[in-house]
């Protein structure tokens, strides 16, 4: 039989290339045994969500190095929105400062932020918790 | 180096000894270089019995450089302490570089922001938000002449990060200089212009690897013609490292990306010997004292053999490997970013100790944002304490005839020959890049060093032993969001100023061009001159050569 | 669940989203929905396209959706990828090479992991693709990497089926393995621009050669995706094969045979789910199992016996 699996979208929005971050989690994910789709670098918030939206996934993980947080993350909560997918929890990893981290949280646009040297053990929990509070 | 005799005295002391150590009490497996490598408990002569003196390592400046490229090393002239640095828009960059020079550093490097790199003006819908976020924004000539206001460029060289685009951004640094009257034979620096490690690692391409390698070809042509100082490309194994990969791999991997290089030189039509010579490489510095410094002499000695024997160079500056290093921005940390100041300064030794031509170090709170003032100093402060406290400028290559140094230094040549086998076994640079060879070592070695810090197997600390709760509490450098909106309005404004008919005509020469098979860079000379801009160049060239798209492995 | 199909049937992608999840999962709630579906379906035309890893069939389906919508088709996608045998979880990076129509409302990208269960995919696959079909898409591809008997099993449900191979190198067609030849209605030599193109075409024209004649010659193409080269061609062939099935008849012939298949392989699953939910409840399973471990008991008739224990009317 086949069974539900919480399915994560990994997307890389903005120009960067460093997808180091992603890979790894992405593969962690898998190994964690949940279906990972993995967008590919150099996406838009727009095609980021579409895909969301398509893929009808549990978790939203988005990998930004640019320093573009602060215009892409909200971009992409508020895009899920517009279409009635604002629940969707959207988890966010990355070079982020402290600051820029609490304020994407306290106004909503990330559910979680991981910075450099998290536990790949803390990510898989922290999806997993995400997807069942969807 | 040894006659049998002593080596048959030293297997028989060594097996007594042995016989007399009692095992030691961690696992064997807890023995092992950042990349996973084994190391033994003691080197010996037996481990470098075969060592020939004069032919594996030979005296530094000649081949096959194993210990150096230049006679004197330090002794002559220290390494060029070059912080890579850029942020916002010219005039903010600009701002800094003079901040750096004024603070004792001899050379500069430019660090783009994602859309320069990418070819993107500031304007594209796909700039919002990274305008001047991770280095300068630069949209046109009009920037560039901003950018080095004040700055001799007949007396300053710089080095830019730029790759995909790299041709264009040259052409108007050189436009640039001779606004200041520099002329061409007189300026100096460095375009990293190493688009195959793009594919490989870093993932900022535009074009498709022919023409981009076209673009590269006709950039050595035109340099080694007109800029004679210029060193057209820096052929990178930082990115591979940081991407991931292991000290071996990116050891091997840079040096076939070299040679790959050097083969689409000589398929263009080009004399070894004209362009080699301008040559240069880009090394990571990572953790492991003793591997980095027997990297960067591997790296030497594979060069010097390769272009002297497989192609047939026969100018000892083409036998030469000159490089650029820079400390492992992964290798910080974000918990405790203190710590990262020693780790730096740990890791810039090693690049002094391996001979390194120049240097930058990392700021201790680059993990976190783009480096602040203070922090850029102390990090230009850790090389200065290198240089003139340490002591170890002072006599060339101290580590060569470490039984352990040159038995590692031989081992990883060896590795990185394993690896060029199984390239060409595969068709190639090109067709390995296609296949996802690269790809696919990089991301399995980034994945066992992640798993083995999950496991504990590889110490962090602070991060997964001696953990501290303090919050991290540093300052940051905060990037103005206005600088997107003034350089959009400056972009805006210059399209309105410039002659905009000779832009147009400059584009379709150019177009034509890229059609045909002309070197390229006259024509984006002569458009970045009447202010065409960088996206507007890109777009042309995309049109004729189309987009590169990524391979899916993971 | 009601409104669900209203909303699928009135275009909301996020209802075609919600619906595909459904089949994947095996929700039990799909009996409510997928018989209220059926009358909308029947209409799509569907497109197989297999080939081995690497072969680079979604830069193929990416390119080709370029002609379907030049030719005002909507399409749907399926890509599939295996998922590990071991844990179960897949990435899945079909969508990299897929870019171009991220953002174009007339394509639904979907991706599916095998999920360890063969059979299972089979039939999500085959729901999907009906949900695709209610939706109102011209057109469904489902891509599949033909590794397994399974994976080329996913074909039955293709009206079109196009196999993807690339060059084969130094080394000989022959070893493409047997049953491919067999499945394909149109062949494609990928990445045309590496050596050993022409022999591998030429070889493979030999071997269709030798099938004899019949009303449809499979063609043997060569492209290359990354450029976009050769994908017109196929395009064309696509619909050659279309106009084929449709003007002689052929694909009333193949779609009542899915009919009947598809009839079939619902009473299976239905006695068969009847019998396993009736065996949990009510029979020591593993209790049996451990007897014949013991040899004091018999498969064969071991079976009999537990068809008996739940009433199940076995004919003498």
């Amino acid at each position: 039989m086949r069974e539900k699996r919480i399915r994560v979208l990994i997307a890389k929005p903005g120009l960067d290339g460093h997808d180091r971050g992603a890979k790894v989690v992405a593969r962690a994910l898998r190994d964690a045994g949940m279906e990972v789709i993995y967008t590919g670098l150099h996406q838009t918030p727009e095609q980021v969500v579409e895909a969301a939206l398509q893929e009808d996934v549990d978790v939203v993980g988005l990998s930004i190095l640019s320093g573009a947080h602060m215009t892409l993350v909200p971009r992409v909560r508020e895009l899920l929105r517009e279409n009635q997918a604002g629940e969707i929890p959207v988890l966010v990893g990355g070079i982020i400062p402290e600051e820029d981290a609490r304020e994407l949280k306290e106004k909503g646009y990330a559910d979680a932020i991981f910075t450099p040297g998290s536990s790949l053990e803390a990510i898989v929990a922290c999806v997993r918790d995400l997807a069942g509070s969807k | 180096m040894f006659d049998e005799d002593k080596l048959a005295r030293i297997r028989e002391a060594r097996v007594r000894w042995a016989a007399g150590s009692p095992p030691g009490p961690e696992a064997a497996a807890a023995f092992k270089t950042v990349s996973g490598a084994p190391v033994e408990e003691l080197y010996t002569p037996l481990e470098v019995a075969e060592l020939d003196y004069i032919r594996d390592l030979g005296f530094p400046g000649e081949y096959p450089f194993t210990r150096g490229v230049q006679r004197d090393m330090y002794r002559g002239r220290l390494w060029t302490m070059r912080q890579f640095s850029g942020f916002g828009d010219a005039f903010d960059s600009n701002r800094r570089y003079r901040y750096l020079l004024e603070q004792g550093q001899t050379g500069l490097s430019v660090a783009f922001d994602m859309p320069t790199i990418m070819g993107y003006d500031s304007d594209h819908p796909r700039s919002r938000g990274e305008v001047g976020r991770c280095g300068v924004a630069v949209d046109s000539l009009a920037d560039m002449e901003i950018l080095f206001d004040g700055i001799p460029l007949d007396r300053v060289t710089t080095s830019m990060t730029i790759n995909g685009p790299a041709a264009i951004l040259w052409c108007m640094y050189l436009a640039a200089a001779e606004k200041q009257g520099v002329p061409l034979e007189k300026v100096g620096g460095t375009i990293q212009n190493d688009i195959l490690k793009e594919y490989i690692a870093q993932k900022s391409w535009i074009f498709p690897p022919e023409p981009s390698l076209r673009l590269i070809t006709d950039i050595f042509a035109f340099a080694s013609r007109h800029v004679p100082r210029w060193n057209t490309i820096s052929i990178s194994g930082y990115h591979i490292r940081e991407a991931g990969s292991t000290a071996v791999q990116e050891l091997a991997f840079t040096l076939a990306d070299g040679f790959a290089y050097v083969e689409a030189g000589i398929k263009a039509g080009l004399d070894v010997d004209e362009f080699a010579p301008r040559l240069s490489f880009f090394f990571n510095a990572h953790l492991d004292f003793f591997e980095e410094i027997c990297k960067y002499r591997a790296a030497r000695r594979i060069w010097a053999r390769h272009m002297r024997e497989r192609y047939g160079a026969k100018n000892p500056r083409s036998w030469m490997m000159r490089f650029h290093t820079q400390t492992a921005g992964c290798s910080l940390t974000a918990q405790e970013p203190e710590n990262n100041i020693i780790r730096t300064a740990l890791e810039a030794l090693a690049a002094v100790l391996g001979g390194t031509q120049s240097l930058h170090t990392n700021s201790m709170d680059e993990v976190l944002a783009l480096p602040t003032e203070k922090a850029v100093k102390i990090a230009l402060r850790t090389q200065q304490i290198i240089a003139h406290e340490s002591g170890v400028a002072n006599t060339v290559d101290p580590l060569a005839g470490s039984y352990f140094v040159e038995a590692m230094t031989n081992r990883m040549e060896a590795e990185a020959e394993e690896y060029f086998r199984k390239i060409e076994s595969l068709g190639g640079v090109l067709a390995a890049i296609e296949r996802g060879f690269f790809q696919q070592e990089i991301a399995d070695a980034a994945y066992a060093y992640q798993r083995a810090v999950e496991s504990g197997e590889r110490v962090v600390v602070g991060v997964n032993r001696y953990l501290s709760q303090e919050p991290v509490n540093i300052e940051i450098l905060k990037i103005d969001p206005a600088v997107e909106e003034r350089q959009v309005q400056r972009l805006r404004e210059l399209k309105a100023r410039r002659d905009n008919l000779a832009v147009k005509a400059a584009l379709e020469r150019l177009k034509q061009a890229a059609q045909g098979s002309d070197g390229l860079i006259p024509y984006i000379l002569e458009a970045v001159k009447v202010y065409a801009t960088e996206g507007e160049i890109v777009a042309v060239l995309k049109e004729v050569f189309g987009e590169y798209r990524e391979q899916p492995l993971f | 669940m009601r409104q669900l199909v209203q909303e699928l049937l009135q275009g909301n992608r996020r209802a075609l989203a919600r619906l595909i999840s459904l089949v994947e999962n095996d929700d039990k709630r799909k009996a409510e929905v997928l018989p209220e579906l059926y009358r909308h379906t029947g209409k799509a035309y569907v497109i197989g396209i297999t080939g081995s890893p690497g072969s680079g069939k979604s830069s193929l389906v990416d390119r080709l959706l370029e002609s379907v919508r030049r030719d005002e088709l909507t399409a749907g996608v399926i890509a599939v990828d295996p998922s590990s045998p071991f844990t179960g979880g897949a990435i899945l990076g079909d969508r990299i090479r897929m870019q171009e129509h991220a953002l174009d409302p007339g394509v639904f990208i979907r991706s599916m992991g095998t999920r360890g269960n063969l059979g299972g995919l089979s039939r999500a696959t085959r729901e999907a693709i009906q949900i695709f079909d209610a939706f109102g898409m011209d057109l469904v591809m489902v891509e599949t990497v033909g590794v397994g008997q399974s994976e080329v099993d996913i074909v039955k449900y293709a009206d079109t089926t196009v196999v993807v191979l690339t060059p084969a190198g130094g080394d000989s067609v022959q070893t493409i393995k047997a049953g491919i030849m067999e499945i394909g209605d149109i062949f494609v030599v990928n990445k045309a621009d590496y050596p050993g193109t022409e022999r591998t075409v030429a070889e493979l024209n030999a071997m269709l050669d030798m099938k004899g004649a019949e009303d449809w010659r499979a063609p043997v193409l060569p492209t290359v995706a990354v450029r976009g080269e050769g994908v017109d061609r196929l395009w064309e062939a696509v619909l050659r094969h279309r106009e084929l099935l449709e003007s002689s008849g052929r694909l009333q012939a193949v779609r009542r045979e899915r009919a009947r298949q598809e009839l079939a392989d619902q009473l299976e699953h239905l006695v068969k789910s009847w019998i396993w939910e009736k065996i949990r409840a009510r029979v020591p399973y593993e209790e049996m199992v451990e007897k014949i471990m013991a040899r004091s008991m018999d498969p064969y008739s071991g079976a009999y016996r537990l068809l008996e224990e739940i009433d199940f009317p076995l004919p003498q």
